[in-house]
């Protein structure tokens, strides 16, 4: 179980609070408009940003102090996930061993990851080379390979089509629950927060809501929400 | 930047054939007004040698030691950093001669080096030779190569940081994968930069160089022209010294990328290295022995000023209001020029593009003393020199700041088509109409720093103003130096103290004015 | 900011197209320094315009040697109606340029140790190179080349680079004609003692009162400077028993010159008693001709006339770049 006790953020003139949990296996949107600071709530859960008060919890254990890579998670951001000079395997490869010296069992997940996402046979391109989709997908198997209990997308396919967004975003439901991967997913599309299926919780306003199931809360938007959704929805 | 009728390809295709001109033109003046023809003695072999030796230790000693200062300076934060960067950048537009004297006050036999060594009961240093060559050019040219390797690292993405951040990167897997490739992007082109600026030297080389061992192609060119007066011999040095420049640039060219679009110096990313104590205190002693050894001698002269103050004579002021007359246009020109090559760079690509960035690189190239007597000879008896003479200089100064103009520009311009290019395609912006509507207000902040630089450059540069003015046309420096061979050496130091602040104060206004539009 | 600036330029261009035609013009080629604010430049050209009723253009260059450089590039074209500063070792290669024509008459140069003959060029002033020294640092001056070379390495000089500054040519062609075949000897007994070679006589004597050398090659006549422009009494040259090599500067008329009578009467002004009283506090060299008031302190005469040591020219010029070969060949072991 994830647990944001009392949190309180600061950036600038930016504040936002949070006081809630997460379950174990469970899967996330966090909705809003931009600026609403959904960003910001995922820094301070993988370790980018100091919260002003209150802790952050992992099964029990205060993880509020700990260095980014000492945290049981994966982060996956909206650009820059890859290292323009490494190939495809050496950056899946370094999210195991920042060295690059593999031991042949690691070798072999990484072939198994890149294989699981599609990418079998494109180990040696460079980002360059690389369609905007295939790009997102040797992100995901980065993830993938590390197997960390809690997955981070700060919107991390915005820049895909529709139809390659969901693909990516049943790619992300799929293996978390082959793994049990609790999943933060930020985004301001609702069809987003759908397909991944499971809660939602609204930033709006200073404050990100309780998670509630998805159906529910686009059925009988908050006031603030509705605002954002606009008459479509 | 492609298509229709583009003036600024019209401007670059100028300025390309003025760089031409100036470098090539002046050599075949030379050549063409020698008595006799001439090869080249043991001496003037020796003195190529020689040359391309201290300019290779320097450059790379130069290079190695801005690698640590750039990454202090980009990963701590302290009050008063902005102010130091650009303080350090002071050496660069430091009058030689100044500078020379500044720099054995501290590090010469009676300096401040040797007194705290025999404080301290150890031998004393000597810094003549090839030592005190090194010392004086990295002294020189760290500030320029900091400045590019301080760059490279703030254009390294964010998301870079906290990606390594995420995964458990280490200190040394940041710097491998991370600072390596961005710094790899701009090294060859910094090491070349000041390789080319050393390979020029002359006063420097022989004062602190101890003697005739330390005879540089510079002032076997000089020597060629005012002690053999033989035209010949000096234009053949000048082509030997263009010959290496043009490998040393090409090589740089073909071994690095182009640099890429100078982010802003102040927004830097969170970083997760170095958090250690023992990285805190290399990086503090890097910043503070980068600052002590570039801002004594500094300090020194400005202190040596400041007590000769009173001395000051009342004709530094319209010398000064001269220098910042020829700074102005020898800036305006740069600006323009810069802003035509790359344009024309940008419109040509590929191979040809290439070119036209080399011929930028040619300002660094060509010899002072072969530049000035060929225009010189290109202009009499046409144009008599003395009333040519403010002009003349503003335009060789304008030329000889393009370098670093164009180095400036050309990659934030090309960001800027990648980036924006098709938008202004379909939108019909060609043409003056695009460079003032998209180019112009999104290169602020490089054209703020180039227009410092530049005039900053110009204000403290003697280069071809001796060979063409007379005391009543005198630029600052040139007052500098005739107070200094009229035995009035503290009213020089005060002179020199005047000129110092005003080339801050230039370079400061400039970079400010263009970081503050930038931000806008 | 930029609008007064470009007030000041248009009215410094107006100033220089405005100058008034109807004058004759008279164009002086001499060196920076002399023509500078504070060399004898603006008081002899005021001094002169006053009787001439001419207007005296100063046009210059950086030393002698770059002056001749400058001369021919020129040319027969050259606007220089008089050349004034260039010394006895350039005499020669002046005159090899055809570009000169023959001085007028001159009455004798009392205040000259040598005999004047050359027809084309006429000395306005001379000085003696000397190593110069500051009493507080270095009490006791060597009195010879054989006691600067015996003296221990300690003792340390800069001096200036014979193929860039005539200063330094001066003291290679002062050992050369004190010791000939011996020179070589001496320059390496020297070489250590010389911590460096600078390009051009102010690095070189701004080094030495940094304090960074304990002697400096410069003339007998610069403590004069310090003696009554700064009240220092602490500077002096050392007087060497080998006898004192001279630098005698020069001055000549051009054969292309359109105002011949003109430059005469200039080049004879530079040898008036006014002239002459405002070299030696301006230019800190001797003047040629005794001015009638004397000469102000630190002109005392230290060298006897018969050790004023000076190569006819050229023989000045026939041993220069042998000397010269030899001297590199020593500083580079």
């Amino acid at each position: 179980m994830l647990v944001l006790d009392d949190l309180v953020l600061e950036r600038g003139n930016f504040r936002l609070a949070a006081d809630w949990s997460l379950a174990k296996g469970r899967r996330l949107a966090l909705i809003g408009p931009s600026g609403a600071g959904k960003s910001t709530l995922l820094d301070a859960i993988a370790g980018f940003l100091t919260p002003r008060r209150g802790r952050i919890l992992w099964q029990g254990r205060d993880i509020t102090s700990l260095p980014p890579a000492a945290r049981p998670m994966t982060i996956l951001f909206q650009d820059h996930n890859l290292l323009p000079h490494l190939d495809v395997f050496a950056n899946v490869a370094i999210g195991l061993d920042p060295r690059l010296k593999l031991a042949p069992e690691d070798e072999r997940k990484v072939r198994a990851v890149l294989t699981r996402v599609g990418l079998a046979g494109l180990e040696g391109r460079r980002p360059a080379a690389l369609s905007g989709g295939q790009r997102s997908r040797v992100a995901l198997a980065r993830a993938l390979a590390r197997a960390r209990p809690l997955l981070l997308l700060d919107e991390p396919f915005a820049a895909l089509g529709p139809a390659m967004r969901a693909e990516m975003l049943d790619l992300v439901c799929e293996t978390a629950a082959e793994s049990g991967a609790t999943v933060l997913l930020v985004t301001h599309q609702p069809e987003d927060a759908r397909r991944l299926g499971d809660l939602a919780s609204v930033v709006v306003e200073g404050r990100a809501a309780p998670p509630v199931p998805v159906e529910a809360l686009l059925a009988a938007p908050p006031a603030a929400l509705a605002r954002y959704l606009g008459p479509g929805e | 930047m492609k298509g229709g009728a583009n003036p600024l390809v019209w401007i670059g295709g100028g300025a390309a054939a003025l760089v031409l001109l100036l470098a090539f033109g002046t050599l075949a003046a030379l050549a063409l007004r020698a008595e006799s023809a001439s090869g080249l003695g043991p001496g003037d072999w020796a003195a190529i040698r020689f040359t391309l030796l201290q300019a290779l230790i320097s450059a790379a000693l130069s290079v190695l030691l801005a690698l640590p200062v750039a990454r202090a300076l980009a990963r701590r934060h302290f009050p008063g950093k902005r102010l130091l960067t650009t303080l350090l950048g002071a050496p660069f537009i430091l009058p030689v001669i100044v500078a020379v004297l500044g720099i054995v006050t501290i590090f010469g036999r009676r300096g401040l080096v040797n007194a705290a060594l025999a404080a301290l009961g150890l031998p004393p240093i000597e810094i003549y030779g090839l030592g005190g060559i090194v010392l004086a050019h990295v002294f020189f040219n760290l500030p320029l190569a900091t400045r590019l390797f301080l760059q490279a690292h703030l254009s390294i993405p964010a998301e870079h940081f906290r990606l390594a951040a995420a995964l458990g990167f280490s200190d040394r897997a940041v710097r491998r994968h991370l600072e390596r490739p961005a710094i790899a992007r701009v090294l060859p082109g910094a090491f070349v930069t000041i390789l080319l600026l050393c390979l020029t030297s002359f006063a420097v080389a022989l004062t602190l160089g101890g003697g005739p061992r330390a005879t540089t192609i510079e002032l076997a060119i000089y020597q060629a022209f005012t002690f053999d007066f033989d035209l010949g011999r000096a234009a053949l040095l000048a082509l030997v010294e263009l010959a290496l420049c043009a490998v040393a640039a090409s090589s740089a060219l073909a071994a690095g990328t182009a640099p890429e679009a100078a982010p802003s110096l102040v927004a830097a990313p969170w970083r997760p290295d170095g958090r250690s104590p023992a990285a805190r205190i290399v990086d503090g002693g890097w910043i503070l022995l980068a600052a002590l050894f570039l801002l004594l001698p500094t300090g020194s002269i400005a202190l040596g000023g400041l007590v000769h103050l009173a001395d000051l004579p009342a004709a530094i002021w319209p010398a000064l209001g001269r220098s910042l007359l020829v700074a102005l246009a020898a800036m305006t020109l740069t600006l323009s020029l810069a802003l035509g090559l790359a344009g024309l760079a940008l419109a040509l690509e590929g191979r040809w593009g290439r070119v036209i960035e080399g011929i930028g690189f040619l300002p660094l190239a060509t010899s002072p003393m072969v530049l000035g007597a060929g225009l010189f000879i290109l202009l009499f008896p046409t144009f008599p020199p003395r009333t040519l003479a403010l002009p003349v200089t503003a335009l060789v100064n304008g030329v000889m700041s393009l370098p670093f103009a164009l180095r400036a520009l050309l990659p934030e311009m090309r960001q800027i088509e990648a980036d924006h290019g098709r938008l202004a395609d379909a939108l019909g912006l060609v043409g003056l109409a695009r460079l003032r509507r998209l180019h112009l207000p999104l290169l602020a902040r490089p054209l703020g720093f180039s227009a410092g630089l530049t005039a900053a450059l110009s204000m403290g540069d003697l280069g071809v103003i001796a060979l063409f003015a007379t005391p009543t046309e005198a630029t600052l420096p040139m007052q500098v130096q005739l107070l200094m061979a009229s035995y009035r050496m503290g009213a020089a130091s005060a002179a020199a103290l005047v000129l110092l602040l005003a080339s801050l104060a230039l370079f400061w206004i400039f970079d400010r004015g263009g970081r503050a539009h930038a931000r806008a | 900011m930029k609008t007064p600036l470009i007030a000041a330029g248009l009215a410094l261009a107006f100033a220089l197209s405005g100058q008034a035609e109807e004058k004759p013009v008279l164009k002086v080629y001499t060196y920076s320094s002399f023509a500078s604010d504070w060399g004898p430049g603006p008081q002899i050209e005021k001094a002169f315009e006053k009787e001439c009723g001419c207007d005296l253009q100063w046009v210059t260059a950086g030393d002698g040697a770059a002056l001749l450089g400058r001369l021919r590039l020129e040319g027969e074209k050259t606007e220089a109606d008089v050349v004034l500063g260039l010394d006895t070792n350039l005499i020669v290669r002046a005159r090899e340029t055809g570009l000169f024509a023959r001085a007028p008459e001159a009455a004798a140069f009392d205040n000259l140790p040598i005999p004047w003959t050359d027809p084309d060029f006429l000395p306005f002033d001379w000085g003696y190179f000397a190593f110069v020294h500051d009493r507080n640092r270095l009490a006791k001056a060597p009195g010879s080349f054989r006691d600067l070379a015996a003296a221990p390495d300690d003792l340390r000089i800069v001096i200036e680079d014979p193929r860039s500054s005539t200063p330094g040519l001066g003291l290679l062609l002062w050992v050369k004609a004190v010791y000939g075949d011996k020179a070589a000897e001496i320059w390496r007994r020297l070489k250590p003692k010389i911590v460096t070679v600078t390009k051009g006589w102010s690095e070189a004597y701004g080094m030495f009162l940094e304090g960074e050398a304990d002697m400096v090659l410069s003339y007998t006549t610069s403590p004069a400077y310090h003696i009554n422009v700064e009240k220092d009494d602490s500077k002096a040259a050392a007087i060497f028993d080998e006898g004192h090599y001279m630098q005698i500067e020069v001055m000549g008329i051009t054969r292309t010159s359109n105002r011949p009578e003109l430059a005469r009467r200039f080049v004879r002004f530079m040898l008036s008693d006014e002239a002459q009283a405002i070299i030696p506090v301006t230019n800190w060299m001797y003047p040629v001709r005794m001015p009638p008031e004397g000469l102000p302190r630190g002109f005392e005469q230290l060298v006897p006339r018969e050790k004023a040591i000076l190569l006819p020219p050229e023989e000045a010029a026939r041993l220069r770049d042998a000397a010269l070969a030899e001297w590199l060949a020593v500083m580079s072991e």
